[in-house]
């Protein structure tokens, strides 16, 4: 059996997703053997590839920059998961949401900064009026909730996943495990 | 008027149940340990039939009605779980999720919350509606408690046991619609409010996380509720 393509995708999150993917621990050598790693945060390629089977996303569509990802990411892949509380439910970014994006930028960058204050115009991807779960901007097929979803969470879908099968997550994860 | 006068049989999911007359069919699906779902109700209270996830199909009855809130009759036949009302309660779930912050993850009441629990329980993995993000504030005036409106799922649990085991009246709700919140006294800050005798029967009773205990911090919150079937039960024995 040929190896399915595997991509990991870090939009507005902590990486705490990421943090608890890496925690499969020796069960990553096992998924090794089945999947090819082919984009993420984890591994050093620049461009998102096409054709990737399965892709876990991290995170809430905030910024521009995350909502050219995302479009570009779904475009590119066949089953899109949204994979962690950020993701599913925008979740912490989101907590802004209820302010205007100027206040925002004002608190982040002018009130709360000593050493040359300043929105910044350049470098930094300017953000959306919202923060944004990721299926209210594009269709996603697999929803694992959990703020991090365990490692065992985490395997239990991928492996589903790589059967062919669809994860029955409801008894394994919820919003803010 | 004979025993059998007060008897009433009915089916619950096809189970042959009897009851008390004048008891609610949540009362007997409880004592048959068929389990209903609900937010509002709580043992010890008045019923408000608030938060209508404890609807249930009656044969013969056009309408979905309470089970809080309907008391048996002779010959029922009642369906407390349906595709069509596992359905709404889904639906009712999300709206009260879009229409709050809840933000289970940074939530005091993380791991102990009834509405978090009733999104596992219902099997929800993501909102079909669109989150409100409405701005909502936060009140810590008082000495040991804290009111978040973000978290507040206006079961009203809070403004009952207040006004009837407490006895003093602290909490109430105001405005309408989508604009209604939880007060105390005449919508002032908490830490002012003269009636308030600190409690906290409010914060306990509560489902989520819009009540706390100050100095509790993400999943610290764990409510306790023996005291009610207690206090409830006592004055019932002194009437």
């Amino acid at each position: 059996m040929s190896k399915k393509k595997l991509a990991t995708v870090w939009l507005d999150g902590c990486s705490g997703c990421h943090m608890s993917f890496l925690d499969m621990d020796e069960r990553l050598i096992d998924l090794a053997d089945k999947v090819d790693l082919v984009y993420s945060p984890l591994v050093d390629r620049k461009d998102f590839p096409p054709d990737v089977d399965i892709a876990l996303v991290e995170g809430a569509v905030s910024s521009e920059e995350d909502l050219h990802k995302i479009q570009l990411v779904r475009s590119r892949t066949r089953l899109l998961v949204s994979f962690g509380d950020c993701a599913v439910t925008a979740n912490v970014p989101a907590m802004r949401n209820p302010f205007p994006v100027q206040a925002v930028y004002r608190r982040a960058y002018e009130e709360n900064v000593t050493l040359t204050p300043g929105i910044p115009d350049q470098v930094i991807p300017r953000l959306l009026p919202f923060a944004r779960p990721v299926h209210e901007v594009v269709n996603v097929d697999v929803f694992v909730p959990g703020c991090p979803p365990s490692a065992d969470t985490i395997y239990y879908a991928l492996t589903e996943l790589l059967e062919g099968r669809r994860p029955e997550l409801s008894a394994k994860t919820r919003f803010g495990a | 008027m004979s025993s059998t006068d007060h008897v009433k049989t009915l089916k619950i999911d096809g189970r042959d149940c009897s009851a008390r007359a004048g008891e609610t069919i949540l009362d007997v699906a409880r004592e048959n340990n068929i389990p209903i779902l609900r937010l509002c109700e709580l043992e010890g209270l008045s019923t408000v039939g608030a938060c209508r996830l404890c609807l249930v199909e009656i044969k013969g009855a056009r309408k979905l009605l309470p089970a809080c809130a309907t008391a048996v009759d002779e010959g029922m036949e009642v369906t407390t779980n349906s595709e069509r009302l596992q359905s709404y309660r889904r639906m009712i779930v999300e709206m009260l999720f879009t229409e709050g912050n809840h933000v289970c993850s940074v939530c005091v009441s993380n791991g102990h919350c009834e509405l978090q629990a009733m999104a596992q329980t219902l099997g929800i993995t993501h909102m079909h509606l669109p989150y409100r993000y409405p701005k909502k504030q936060v009140d810590a005036s008082h000495e040991r408690f804290v009111l978040d409106h973000n978290r507040c799922i206006l079961c009203t649990r809070c403004v009952r046991v207040c006004d009837e085991i407490e006895g003093a009246h602290t909490w109430d709700v105001m405005g309408r619609g989508i604009d209604s919140k939880v007060i105390t006294d005449l919508n002032q800050p908490w830490g002012s409010s003269e009636s308030c005798t600190g409690c906290g029967k409010c914060v306990h009773v509560c489902p989520t996380g819009a009540l706390f205990e100050k100095g509790r911090s993400v999943a610290e919150m764990e409510k306790r509720r023996q005291f009610l079937p207690y206090l409830t039960l006592m004055r019932e024995e002194r009437q």
